[in-house]
């Protein structure tokens, strides 16, 4: 008689289970992740903010007159000693919804302009991210994919692309289309509106993308899976659809952080140029450039907004990071030329 | 015209003889050293028959000479026609169409060429061959011109500028009266050069002057030497004075706040470029005595696009001159200080000035509120509420600023505004441009010279808008043919009756104001911050300030 226990099969966890499990062992990326998390909840708080403080942050304010303690304060003070040259903004009061961070040059709530302008940052990289991951994954699946002349012409248009300094490749962009927008059939984008730099950076980040998608799927092309679909006559984009891209999809993931981190930091810099975000619009790349004008009076103007992109990209590429080990710990992913 | 002319001889006579001891003492106490002047960038071209900035026409007074000047003296002193390289002003013949000037002798370029009458003749041909800015409009009016704009290479001006070697005269022929040409004569771009010069925009190459200075070094990357001409000795003080430094080094390349801090630490002794408005309140009440405020004959303004929807409606038009704050812009330019709000087009003490405002709450001589109501209402009653605007500023901080403030604005009466800052380099350029449709904008003019026609004229006559290219200069687009008439005949009027002129242009500016093609904003005034160590100030009208009339040591 044998008294041999036999042992219950042990139930395994999902892929997706085991990342998510070691994501959220990782510390760093997820308090990067809080982090993140919470400057987009400020973001989103903009309207309301700007309803409780009662002010407008995209219309000129120089005459208003706020009260702090009891008194009369003018949110821009002219100078009163010897030539009483120029006015200077009001500086941080440090009381929220009353002008916490001080006016700008033009008498505006710079809070109610951060939380504000961060919206519009997120928006755009946000929405650019998505912009770039669709028209990249496209672009890789089908090169590697089809391969031959498709591969052939993709891939030197992808090389054309990535040639040009991603920046000067987007200034030039933006230059074209500050002044009228772009018009394509039926479809016509205003210059003012925040789909234009949308588009612009979604398109100069197309390469990062598609590249190393394209590298992925050149390998799962001749994986035994992909063969015998093909074999058994299973359409190209039935194969792509079903069988490949869900074998890319832990790349994409691992690419939203990163790419919206640098999508943020081009959005800045575009606003900051007077050819991403237009004024009376906010960006936190506006703010800065407004704030450029009072660094010698009024340094946070320009300061906070810096350290606003500088946290949420940081916040983006640790989170970025930990998303990459948890995912798909051998991957090589890099966003850069090298 | 003749009356004019006479005056103006008299008074610098006296002016002269009164000067002259002074400054000799002066110059013996104070004369060498180097000043510093400091700037973003270089002007441009160093060729005085092209260059068309501020910065390049105030560094060439010491350097560049023409048959007359503007007389080197302070405030509207300055605005005085003298003698320059011609010993007398000229004699006026042919009912005001011929002017023989008799060059002086004795007058050496800085290379050692003596001057003759042949540099004259070949200066004047020089302004055509190299296609100068202005050789379509200031010049056009000579004998010949117009055969010289069409064939610019093979220009001869034959008729035009005539030169006598023997008895040392130059005679200008124009094909009719112009009581603006010894102005015209008086600037940069008609300035006498060697007759060997290129016909070709000499760039960076310094071209060998008469002045009491000439440029030594050049590169528009670093700055620009200016040294003493060894071959000058002073004939005109008047024309062109003895300076006092050795040597002017302009160099360029420092940002403004850079410049600032240069200048305080006694690094630099001046900075083109306007001051940093965050340094405003600081440098006001810690060194105002190295602060100069001095008035401009200058004009912000705001085009409208007269043959664009919803400017192309006189309502709508009048309902934004209404509806602006001066006061705002004069705050967001940095104070009352630094400018005043005004309404019309001529700036204050320009001749033909008469305070007029009818774009305010109580409209009379001067703006004293905006009107907010009647703005709404004449919106209302254009039709054009609720249509789309888009303001094209410059990038700059200040343009910028404007920019917005007008956008809400706009906003605030009924129309749906944006605001597009553009590079500074390209904006004007791109605004005069009807191809662009641009509907309303933010830009400035600086006088060339002290006449109504220079605002008035060449802003918003009909002559002044050309269809489709980049030198439309009448922006807003507006053309009124009584109103031409009327600026026509007094450019006549001012060859016979310079006073009677001035009351006509007075009329004009009133009938353009109050059909609004553009709305004035305000009219700034030139800060200058100097070095402790710099000494004898003096601010021209014309040119600003005197670079070689201050001292250094």
């Amino acid at each position: 008689m044998s008294n041999i226990a036999v042992a219950a099969p042990r139930k395994t966890r999902g892929p997706w289970a085991v990342a998510f499990a070691k994501l959220a062992r990782d510390r760093a990326a997820m308090a990067s992740l809080a982090v993140f998390l919470l400057i987009v909840l400020a973001c989103l708080s903009a309207p309301l903010y700007a309803k409780w403080a009662g002010v407008d942050p995209f219309a000129s304010t120089l005459d208003a007159v706020i009260q702090i303690d009891g008194a009369d304060v003018p949110v821009m003070e002219q100078s009163t000693e010897g030539l009483g040259l120029g006015y200077t903004p009001l500086g941080p009061t440090w009381r929220l919804g009353n002008y916490f961070l001080g006016a700008d040059s033009q008498g505006r709530d710079v809070m109610a302009r951060m939380l504000y302008g961060g919206l519009s940052s997120l928006l755009i990289s946000g929405a650019a991210t998505i912009f770039t991951l669709i028209l990249g994954t496209a672009a890789g699946l089908i090169a590697g994919y089809f391969g031959g002349i498709t591969d052939t012409v993709l891939s030197r248009l992808l090389d054309v692309l990535w040639a040009f300094p991603i920046y000067l490749l987007a200034i030039s962009l933006s230059i074209v289309t500050i002044a009228h927008g772009i018009t394509i059939g039926s479809i016509q984008i205003e210059s003012g509106s925040l789909w234009l730099p949308v588009i612009i950076i979604g398109i100069v980040y197309v390469p990062y993308v598609a590249r190393p998608i394209r590298g992925q799927v050149l390998s799962l092309r001749h994986s035994e899976f992909v063969l015998a679909a093909i074999n058994l006559g299973v359409p190209g984009w039935r194969i792509l659809w079903r069988d490949i891209l869900p074998n890319v999809t832990t790349t994409l993931i691992v690419f939203v952080p990163l790419m919206m981190a640098l999508n943020m930091l081009t959005e800045s810099a575009l606003s900051f140029l007077s050819i991403g975000v237009q004024p009376p619009a906010a960006s936190w790349g506006t703010i800065i450039q407004d704030g450029q004008a009072l660094l010698y009076t009024r340094p946070l103007v320009a300061l906070v907004p810096g350290l606003a992109i500088a946290v949420s990209v940081m916040a983006l590429n640790v989170f970025g990071d930990g998303l990459r080990d948890a995912l798909d710990p051998r991957s090589k992913v890099r966003l850069g030329r090298d | 015209m003749k009356k004019l002319l006479l005056a103006a001889s008299a008074a610098a006579l006296l002016a002269g003889t009164w000067l002259a001891p002074a400054q000799a003492e002066y110059l013996k106490e104070h004369r060498g050293g180097t000043i510093r002047l400091l700037a973003r960038s270089a002007a441009g071209t160093l060729d005085p028959h092209i260059n068309y900035t501020d910065q390049g026409w105030q560094m060439y007074q010491p350097i560049y000479d023409g048959l007359v000047a503007f007389r080197k003296a302070e405030g509207m002193d300055g605005f005085t026609i003298v003698p320059d390289l011609a010993e007398a002003l000229p004699q006026v013949s042919n009912d005001g169409k011929t002017f023989t000037f008799k060059l002086r002798k004795g007058i050496k370029f800085s290379s050692g060429q003596d001057l003759g009458v042949k540099d004259v003749v070949a200066s004047f041909q020089r302004i055509f061959k190299v296609s100068g800015p202005t050789s379509g409009t200031f010049y056009a009016g000579i004998v010949g011109a117009d055969k010289c704009l069409a064939d610019t290479k093979s220009c001869t001006l034959e008729g035009g500028v005539v030169g006598d070697e023997v008895a040392g005269t130059i005679t200008i022929n124009i094909t009719k009266p112009d009581a603006e040409l010894l102005y015209k004569l008086a600037l940069p771009h008609a300035v006498v050069l060697p007759a060997d010069t290129p016909a070709e925009d000499m760039g960076s190459k310094p071209i060998p002057s008469t002045g009491a200075y000439m440029i030594s070094a050049f590169d528009p990357n670093k700055g620009m030497t200016v040294s003493r001409n060894p071959n000058f000795k002073q004939w005109n003080e008047d024309a062109q004075p003895d300076g006092y430094p050795d040597v002017v080094q302009y160099d360029f390349g420092l940002s403004e706040e850079a410049a600032v801090t240069a200048i305080q630490n006694g690094e630099a002794d001046w900075m083109f470029d306007a001051l940093p408005s965050d340094r405003l309140g600081e440098l006001g009440s810690k060194s105002m005595d190295q602060l100069h405020i001095s008035p401009l004959s200058a004009w912000w303004y705001a085009p409208l696009n007269n043959r664009l929807a919803p400017f192309d409606n006189e309502k709508a038009r009048q309902a934004v001159a209404y509806a602006i704050d001066r006061n705002t812009l004069v705050k967001l330019f940095g104070g009352k200080v630094l400018a005043s709000p005004v309404c019309q087009v001529l700036p204050p003490d320009f001749p033909g000035h008469e305070d007029n405002c009818p774009f305010t709450k109580d409209p009379g001589a001067k703006w004293s509120a905006p009107d907010l109501d009647k703005a709404k209402q004449l919106v209302e009653d254009s039709g054009t509420k609720g249509q789309k605007v888009t303001i094209i500023v410059e990038d700059t901080a200040i343009s910028r600023s404007i920019g917005v403030y007008l956008q809400s604005v706009l906003t605030s009466i009924g129309y749906v505004a944006d605001v597009k800052p553009i590079s500074s380099n390209i904006q004007f350029t791109y605004i005069q441009n009807t191809n662009n449709k641009v509907q309303m904008s933010v830009t400035q003019w600086y006088k060339d010279y002290p006449a109504a026609s220079d605002f008035l004229n060449i802003l918003f006559s009909c002559a002044s808008f050309r269809e489709g290219s980049d030198a439309s200069i009448n922006i807003a687009g507006f053309c009124d043919k009584e109103i031409d008439a009327k600026m026509q005949k007094a450019l006549d009027l001012g060859v016979t009756d310079q006073k009677a002129a001035d009351k006509l242009w007075a009329e004009v500016d009133r009938q353009v104001t109050d059909k609004a093609p553009a709305v004035g904003l305000f009219t700034p005034k030139r800060l200058d911050f100097v070095s402790k160590r710099l000494g004898n100030f003096k601010f021209n009208r014309q040119f600003n300030w005197m670079i070689t009339q201050s001292w250094v040591q």
